[in-house]
């Protein structure tokens, strides 16, 4: 009998404080607080859009092609199709080969199916007809978040190409932990407790995504949408920074 | 072995704080509740209000409003000339790819075959499309229609137009190629130079002679051997143009010629570093700017 079983370094959750005393979490955030996020637009010279985000030290490269003619399965005569590919590296989790999200391949796909929805809720598709837009996310290196991280940059990405966008869509995890919602969990907190992930139109506040890892108190679920917003509001509000950045540096009159 | 190592520099730029009055929006900001304009192109209505689906600097012309952002695929206009690469024969047409939303159709009737203009296109012609124009040739040509869909067709009828033979292609973002009455450009320097709308640009050694190079719309190609000072010229050219778009600045045949002309304290090969670029760049715009400024 194999007595070895795969044990993650944090396997010492239970014990660990995931939120002390004080209210520090174990990276030493508030509650509320959001992880340092970096990003660039424009990384890859030959991609229509491409982009870059951190979100602590979960990293993630996002590229765009199109809209371009489509492929033939794929051609609709009146909207654009989006065709959205996740793909997490090897060497992004805890131990190589091993993935941090799990399931792999089949993970894979359904994240990106997720992804494909929650663009298409934004993409003035009906602007492209008989067109395809390619999206591409790969995770360099996941640290928790990275479905909210992907859906951030993807919309970096596809801002970079000049594809038309109803709005932003900016996404954020969340969860609750001791009644104290957390939000932008990193890895640690993610194996030690459910998380929700919400993506939001900062315009009309709508919300394309919503998925949950694990059940949570229908009575805290209130709270921690409300939460979860908020946060999707302070990623706005450095994604749009970042945006204006990129543009006024690149502007040219002739 | 020659080993080049440098420093990673984030590029500064000289740039001013504030361009004018144009409003800098990004999707989903609104850019005006007034319900007196007009939607243009990169925004769209949001019950009275006009909001933004880009990010770029609004335009205003009249009562018309319109977003455009940085780069985005081409959009074509009738009367544009586009370089393009054809990427399948069909029945009586030419798929060509031009870097547009959708692929552009360049039709057997709107295309001068050898033979005059006045020639007819018979079922012979049909099945020698291929002996014309095969999959991965490059030609110039100009948008004669639009159709519904928003797919270009093309038109070669003109001796300007037609298969492009040695030379050097080059993709830039579309925006950054000004519209102009002329496109074709036979630069003092030696070259000449195609700016296509789409973004694409052709560099090839000025024909000499009558026959030959892109004054002819034929569908032979000149193959003989291009001497050296020529590719030489071609290339310091080619790497000309990518420093001007990399620092996003607008391609003409002036901003182009003074580029080349900054250029030639460098070496055709050193300009492929990133400080050479941004250097040949901004003593183009200082230039251009000083001219402006008389």
């Amino acid at each position: 009998m194999c007595a070895y079983m795969w044990a993650p370094p944090f396997s010492a959750v239970s014990t660990m404080e995931l939120l002390s005393d004080q209210g520090l979490r174990v990276d030493g955030r508030r509650a509320h607080e959001l992880r340092n996020v970096e990003c660039r637009l424009g990384v890859f010279g030959r991609a229509d859009g491409s982009a870059y985000l951190e979100q602590g030290n979960t990293r993630v490269l996002a590229t765009v092609y199109g809209p371009h003619e489509a492929r033939a399965a794929q051609r609709r005569h009146d909207v654009a199709s989006i065709n959205c590919q996740y793909r997490q590296a090897v060497f992004s989790g805890w131990e190589r080969g091993r993935r941090a999200g799990g399931g792999g391949d089949r993970r894979a796909q359904e994240l990106g199916a997720l992804l494909q929805n929650t663009l298409e809720s934004v993409v003035l598709v009906e602007l492209y007809p008989r067109s395809q837009i390619d999206v591409y996310v790969q995770v360099l290196q996941a640290d928790g978040g990275t479905y909210a991280t992907c859906v951030n940059a993807a919309t970096l990405a596809l801002i970079d190409a000049g594809v038309a966008l109803r709005d932003y869509v900016c996404a954020c995890s969340a969860s609750v932990l001791r009644d104290q919602p957390l939000v932008d969990l990193n890895s640690l907190e993610t194996s030690g407790a459910p998380e929700l992930t919400a993506a939001l139109l900062p315009r009309s506040g709508r919300l394309p995504l919503l998925e949950m890892s694990q059940r949570f108190h229908v009575d805290k679920l209130g709270e921690l949408l409300d939460v979860a917003e908020t946060a999707c509001r302070d990623v706005h509000t450095i994604l749009n920074r970042a945006v204006r950045r990129h543009v006024s540096a690149r502007s040219s009159e002739k | 072995m020659e080993v080049d190592i440098r420093l990673a520099a984030e590029r500064l730029r000289q740039e001013e704080a504030t361009r004018g009055a144009a409003q800098l929006v990004t999707p989903g900001d609104t850019v005006t509740g007034d319900g007196g304009f007009m939607r243009g192109h990169g925004t769209y209505k949001d019950g009275e209000n006009l909001v933004a689906s880009v990010a770029g600097f609004v335009r205003r012309i009249n009562r018309l409003i319109s977003v455009q952002p940085l780069k985005a695929r081409y959009n074509g206009e009738i009367g544009d000339v586009v370089i393009g690469r054809v990427i399948e024969v069909q029945q009586k047409r030419w798929k060509v790819d031009t870097c547009s939303r959708l692929h552009s159709l360049l039709m057997l009737s709107s295309v001068n075959l050898p033979g005059g203009e006045q020639r007819r296109k018979t079922q012979e012609d049909e099945l020698a499309m291929r002996s014309y124009l095969e999959e991965g040739d490059l030609i110039s040509a100009e948008v004669q229609n639009i159709f519904s869909d928003g797919s270009l067709s093309l038109h070669t009828r003109s001796l300007k137009y037609g298969k492009l033979s040695q030379g050097v292609m080059v993709a830039v973002p579309s925006n950054l190629v000004l519209r102009r009455k002329n496109h074709f450009h036979d630069l003092p320097c030696g070259a000449t130079v195609i700016l296509g709308n789409n973004g694409y640009i052709w560099i090839c050694a000025t024909a000499v002679g009558e026959d030959g190079g892109a004054g002819t719309g034929g569908y032979v190609q000149n193959l003989e051997r291009v001497p050296l000072p020529e590719r030489e010229v071609i290339s310091r050219l080619r790497n000309c143009i990518l420093a001007l778009a990399g620092s996003w600045m607008m391609l003409y045949d002036t901003s182009i010629l003074y580029a080349f002309e900054a250029s030639s304290k460098f070496q055709a090969r050193d300009l492929l570093k990133p400080e050479v670029m941004a250097e040949v760049a901004d003593l183009t715009r200082k230039r251009l700017d000083l001219e402006a400024a008389e």
